[in-house]
């Protein structure tokens, strides 16, 4: 008996990480946890409650017909049913190559049959495209990369969780967010006091360490308007202080919004609630216009800058978005270039970087992201793939904010990324960077479920902690 | 018979062309329309450079990274659209027809053995894209009939014509036939997915601009 422990002990501990994580799945499986299909969500099930069968016939044919057009029309003709995209897809990959969750095999289990049915669903159909547009893929467009054609998949299961929305059945937790947006212009329903209460406050705490810091709040014609999402003043509070310190030792000129507009987040447009996400984009980049910034430096989120520089600009009709604006990423890089940031002395290990799927499929920055992470620690060592091919941490396009009762789908629906974490770990790497908000909520899942032990760290984290402090000693 | 083989191979010829041609421009013409109308993302975010050097890889074996993931899906790939192009427009046979009827005008031939070889391997590629339908559960999953039936109207012409070029069976009804066929895929290019050799330029061309012009960061 002890000596069976014994040997199970020793045997773990010869294990790898990648063992571990493998091992883990197995057990994961043989407990029927792969299983998703009894998930209960009471925004699906008593939003199915009030469909009728007119219903759900209008609103699809109103959305496929009347909204979309010739992309929508192209990609589904295009398509050569040759499933050369299933490979890019961590949901397929992880979920034991089960081509029902191959980008092409989630096309055809919703917009596929909503064509060929003329709109035709069942209440429990609607309910099972909703399920598989919210959950089962985070809108990363990794795909497109992979297809010979480029058709655009995750454009096709955003159009899916539009009409989904448009019946009103949506997980509960996301549409909690979408709610909290349309009601207070932010994503978790802070009010306007509280927030400029915690951005005093934290410009209380960072006086100790800087006595002369200052968070200028509504200060017109500053350099830039820094914007942020609304779980920071909420749960994460020190990442303001450390972006204050950061922007205090570089000497800018900058501001944060008294008014609505200075969350930049965007919950309405992963739920298709396009009516939402136009209004709360467009107080967005008028918080910026009113204090007659010059730009707009969003803060460590991936989803966010989607919304402010790809989408939400296009629902108000400017191909661009109408104020010059750039990620963290881009900003800090530009400040450690300039000089105005240095390094004192660098994080003591050897770091893998997690490319948020939005600021690299969605603007390119991973060399700047590598060029801030090597110069603040011993430097990068890449996980495979990575850059512009990164694996989602399958929390983004809203996945993770579909709560609790999605978590478990969504750690093992990305037991690839553990993998390519467990590849680092055995390597010796401890540390992930990633610039995203999302990312973490995601890795972090993962690394506790497979038993990882690996750190998390935001650009911002190294920066703050490793920088040159002229007036802080 | 022999009037069969005539209107095969001289009304029908045309009727074929006119389809194949006008159908397309057709095609083209409504899809371009519809985007003015409800997709005007597409012209403002086209951008020709990043449309020629996406389209560029993913036109060059192994140049994208999907196609060196997939060595023999690639190979395979182009091998097959190689013949699929070269055989039709470059036999003998086809030529000489073309010549003697109303266009009067002839360019250079493939030896008939590369013809031949190049036929063959069109339809070995037919082979194993049925191959893959059955074989793969993630194409099987995405498969319907109609898959089958547009690789039958690609694999019929070529077989028909490897018939007639080794003299299997009634010289006079496979003629025929691999006429029909011919006529049939043309006709079936822009009203089946086989117009995917149409819209590629689209649907990778908007992609490769979203992707090159506002965000700046490779699709291939
Ligand atoms: S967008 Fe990403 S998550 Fe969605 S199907 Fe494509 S690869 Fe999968
Ligand atoms: S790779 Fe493209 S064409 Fe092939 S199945 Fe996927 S979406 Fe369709
Ligand atoms: S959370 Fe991060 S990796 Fe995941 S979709 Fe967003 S940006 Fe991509």
């Amino acid at each position: 008996m002890s000596e069976n422990t014994e040997m199970a002990a020793s045997a773990e501990a010869a294990a790898t990480f990648l063992q571990k994580v493998q091992a883990k799945a197995e057990s994961d499986r043989a407990a029927g946890r792969y299983e998703y299909d009894k998930i209960e969500d009471i925004g699906l099930d008593e939003g199915i409650k009030k469909l009728t069968p007119e219903r759900i016939e209008t609103v699809i044919n109103q959305v496929l017909q009347g909204e979309c057009g010739a992309r929508l029309r192209a990609y589904v003709e295009t398509c050569v049913h040759c499933g050369l995209c299933s490979e890019a897809c961590h949901h397929y990959l992880s979920n034991d190559k089960n081509p029902k969750y191959s980008p092409v095999g989630k096309v055809k289990r919703t917009i596929w049959m909503m064509l060929q049915k003329k709109g035709r669903l069942t209440p429990a159909e609607v309910r099972e495209c909703s399920v598989i547009a919210s959950t089962e893929c985070n809108l990363c467009r990794r795909c497109l990369q992979y297809c010979p054609f480029g058709i655009d998949i995750a454009y096709m299961l955003q159009t899916v969780r539009r009409i989904c929305s448009k019946l009103g059945v949506t997980p509960q937790y996301i549409q909690d967010t979408t709610h909290s947006h349309a009601a207070t212009m932010n994503q978790m329903w802070v009010k306007e006091d509280e927030w400029v209460d915690t951005l005093q406050w934290q410009e209380d705490e960072a006086r100790d360490e800087f006595p002369t810091i200052r968070i200028p709040v509504a200060k017109e014609g500053a350099d830039f308007m820094y914007s942020v999402i609304a779980p920071e003043p909420k749960f994460r509070t020190h990442l303001i202080y450390q972006a204050a310190a950061i922007f205090h030792t570089a000497g800018c000129d900058w501001t944060m919004p008294e008014e609505p507009g200075w969350d930049n987040s965007d919950m309405a447009m992963f739920t298709g609630d396009f009516e939402t996400m136009g209004r709360v984009k467009k107080v967005h980049y008028e918080a910026a216009q009113r204090l007659r910034v010059k730009k707009i430096v969003m803060g460590e989120c991936g989803h966010a800058f989607r919304s402010v520089y790809d989408v939400g600009n296009r629902w108000l009709g400017w191909k661009m978005p109408p104020i010059p604006m750039v990620h963290s990423i881009e900003f800090f890089y530009e400040l450690i270039r300039d000089g105005k940031i240095k390094c004192r002395e660098k994080f003591p290990e050897k770091v893998t970087f997690h490319d948020p799927c939005n600021t690299v499929r969605g603007r390119g920055l991973h060399e700047m992201g590598r060029y801030v992470a090597n110069a603040f620690t011993l430097g990068v060592v890449e996980m495979s793939p990575n850059r512009e091919h990164n694996l989602c941490c399958n929390a983004g396009g809203g996945v993770i904010n579909c709560g609790p009762p999605w978590k478990t789908k969504r750690v093992l629906s990305n037991k690839a990324k553990a993998e390519q974490l467990a590849r680092m770990k055995d390597m010796g790497i401890d540390t992930i960077v990633s610039p995203c908000h999302n990312c973490h909520g995601g890795l972090e899942d993962i690394i506790h479920h497979y038993g990882l032990e690996m750190k998390l760290k935001f650009l911002g984290d190294l920066i703050f902690e490793f920088m040159v402090r002229p007036d802080s000693e | 018979m022999q009037s069969l083989y005539n209107f095969v191979s001289g009304p029908l010829v045309w009727v074929a062309f006119i389809v194949f041609i006008g159908g397309s421009v057709w095609r083209l013409a409504s899809l371009l329309s519809l985007a003015k109308k409800k997709d005007t993302y597409v012209f403002e975010y086209w951008s020709w450079s990043h449309v020629f050097s996406s389209i560029g890889h993913w036109l060059t074996p192994f140049g994208s990274t999907n196609w060196r993931m997939q060595p023999v899906m690639s190979v395979v790939t182009f091998v097959f659209h190689i013949g699929l192009i070269l055989v039709p427009i470059f036999t003998m046979g086809h030529i000489v027809l073309l010549e003697e009827g109303a266009l009067g005008w002839s360019w250079p031939t493939l030896p008939d053995q590369v013809a031949d070889i190049a036929a063959f391997i069109v339809l070995g590629g037919c082979a194993y894209f049925a191959w893959r339908r059955f074989a793969l559960p993630q194409v099987k999953f995405v498969t319907s009939p109609s898959d089958f039936g547009i690789l039958a109207v690609v694999a019929a012409p070529f077989l028909t014509g490897i018939m007639a070029y080794h003299h299997i069976g009634d010289p006079l009804l496979v003629t025929t036939l691999h006429v029909l066929a011919g006529e049939l895929m043309l006709v079936c290019i822009p009203f089946t997915r086989l117009a995917h050799m149409l819209y590629f330029v689209f649907t990778r061309g908007y992609t490769a601009s979203e992707f090159g012009a506002v965000r700046h960061v490779k699709d291939w």
